[in-house]
């Protein structure tokens, strides 16, 4: 896996993926914003312009964030917990931890970035009435009440537990989310899904998988360095653990040794 | 199946019989939920058409508020002198016991449901449409709640921040239940065009897989 005693989180591989990651956003962030056109159409009756104009730009970071927040990361923290409570092995509760937690961050940040870009299209920062910024956000919260749950000084295994089973309770909401613009038709603002009904092509198209690409790789490398930092804690805690108990023992053993 | 539905009776007595000798329900509770229903309007400067427009969805808030206090009471029973190794040390099934304790809650609930009731008829004047609507809705809310957090009242105990943690791990996953209850009260009082009985059918769906994840979930958390 990586060398653990070194107290570091990186390996020549993860550098290597993590210099990647970094080349991959870069050039990301020069065709999201200067090489792709702007959305511009032609009203069909008044012919006036209308479309998202600039703001389309911001849709190559929020769609990968999308699937990576509320979707990828969720479904990868609750498989990892169905291992941890089948297997009781530290390795599947770490995993899950690295996960969801990295999920948090992305999950947020849609939320915001999502306002962001409705403010000009939608013309609202916030729709109350749109069942996915719903239901996302129900999400964001149960996945921050993981990470409070996690934050806990608590045994273990019970620890591991517990939060194995919020994340198998947040994940029934992930298909709820994913179907929620198809059920509620006319409860969202959201359009059904543009990239499996292959509504966009050209520059964008190509943009938007380098995205995913982009984000996807961004998501490993993030959750393979909170993985290893998550097992380093971990074995911090066993070695403070077992140095306390050597502690007591020499100190129990000079005390009897005074004493005769 | 016998032992277990003799298992089931026993706990949910045990708690009933726990809360009835102590009142802590109608003492502390009911006086807590009415209360939010009063500070709702005075928030809303006590304008009774408001009132009554927002009347389920305050109602439903104020259970949900209410329901953490019922929550942390039912797990505190078991903490204090670790009664539920006792429990399990008795051979009783954790599925039984989980159903047991949410069947007390649920009690509590539903009484607390008929206050709250009288109190938004004789506060913000509400009127009743569709009675058969009101109960049933009520009933399939109640069950919904009790058994989410009888599950979540166990995963919050035995630690040390359990009444601040119960809240942010259990308000969000009930948030689709306020929605759906919301709704079908909106259709039993007749204030807004709504399929109370289609939503009603919804918070169904959601009691029975409540019941079935904590049964079997119930049983991961008291292994401890």
């Amino acid at each position: 896996m990586f060398k653990q005693n070194q107290g570091v989180t990186s390996s020549p591989k993860s550098r290597l993926l993590g210099f990647a990651t970094l080349l991959g956003l870069v050039t990301l962030f020069v065709f999201a914003f200067f090489l792709t056109d702007p959305d511009v159409r032609l009203h069909p009756t008044t012919g006036e312009e209308i479309g998202q104009f600039d703001a389309v730009r911001l849709l190559y970071l929020h769609v990968p964030m999308a699937i990576i927040g509320p979707y990828l990361a969720p479904l990868v923290g609750a498989v990892a917990s169905v291992g941890y409570l089948i297997k009781r092995t530290p390795w599947w509760d770490v995993t899950a931890n690295a996960a969801i937690e990295v999920g948090t961050i992305f999950c947020g940040l849609v939320l915001v970035q999502g306002s962001i870009w409705g403010r000009p299209v939608w013309n609202t920062w916030w729709e109350w009435g749109d069942v996915r910024i719903m239901t996302t956000l129900i999400l964001f919260l149960m996945l921050l009440g993981y990470l409070a749950l996690r934050r806990i000084v608590a045994d273990e295994h019970k620890q591991a537990r517990r939060s194995a089973i919020v994340a198998l309770v947040a994940a029934i909401n992930l298909p709820i989310i994913n179907r929620s613009v198809e059920w509620w038709e006319s409860r969202t603002l959201h359009q059904k899904s543009t990239l499996s009904e292959l509504k966009i092509e050209d520059l964008t198209f190509f943009t938007l998988m380098m995205g995913i690409v982009v984000f996807l790789m961004l998501f490993t490398w993030l959750v393979l360095h909170r993985f290893r930092l998550g097992w380093l804690e971990k074995e911090s805690l066993e070695q403070e653990a077992l140095t306390a108990i050597a502690e007591r023992r020499a100190e129990a053993t000079t005390n009897e040794e005074e004493t005769s | 199946m016998k032992q277990f539905m003799h298992d089931f009776l026993l706990v949910a007595k045990k708690d009933l019989r726990i809360e009835i000798r102590s009142r802590v329900i109608i003492n502390q509770v009911v006086p807590f939920a009415v209360l939010v229903l009063v500070l709702f309007g005075f928030a809303l400067d006590a304008d009774q058409r408001t009132l009554r427009l927002f009347s389920p969805g305050l109602f439903w808030v104020a259970v949900l508020l209410s329901l953490l206090l019922a929550i942390q009471r039912s797990v505190s029973l078991e903490t204090v002198n670790d009664s539920l190794t006792g429990l399990k040390l008795a051979g009783l099934s954790p599925i039984a016991i989980f159903l047991g304790k949410s069947m007390a809650i649920f009690a509590q609930i539903v009484v607390l449901e008929i206050f709250l009731t009288g109190g938004i008829i004789i506060f913000y004047g509400s009127v009743i449409e569709d009675p058969t609507l009101w109960v049933v809705a009520g009933l399939v809310t109640a069950i919904a709640v009790s058994v989410t957090g009888t599950l979540y009242g166990a995963l919050a105990s035995g630690l040390e921040v359990r009444e601040t943690l119960l809240p942010i791990l259990l308000l969000p996953v009930l948030a689709p239940v306020l929605i759906g209850a919301t709704k079908a009260y909106s259709g039993a009082l007749g204030e807004t065009v709504s399929n109370g009985w289609q939503w009603t059918g919804l918070l169904s769906l959601f009691a029975l897989i409540a019941a079935t994840l904590g049964s079997l979930a119930y049983g991961v958390l008291v292994e401890e």
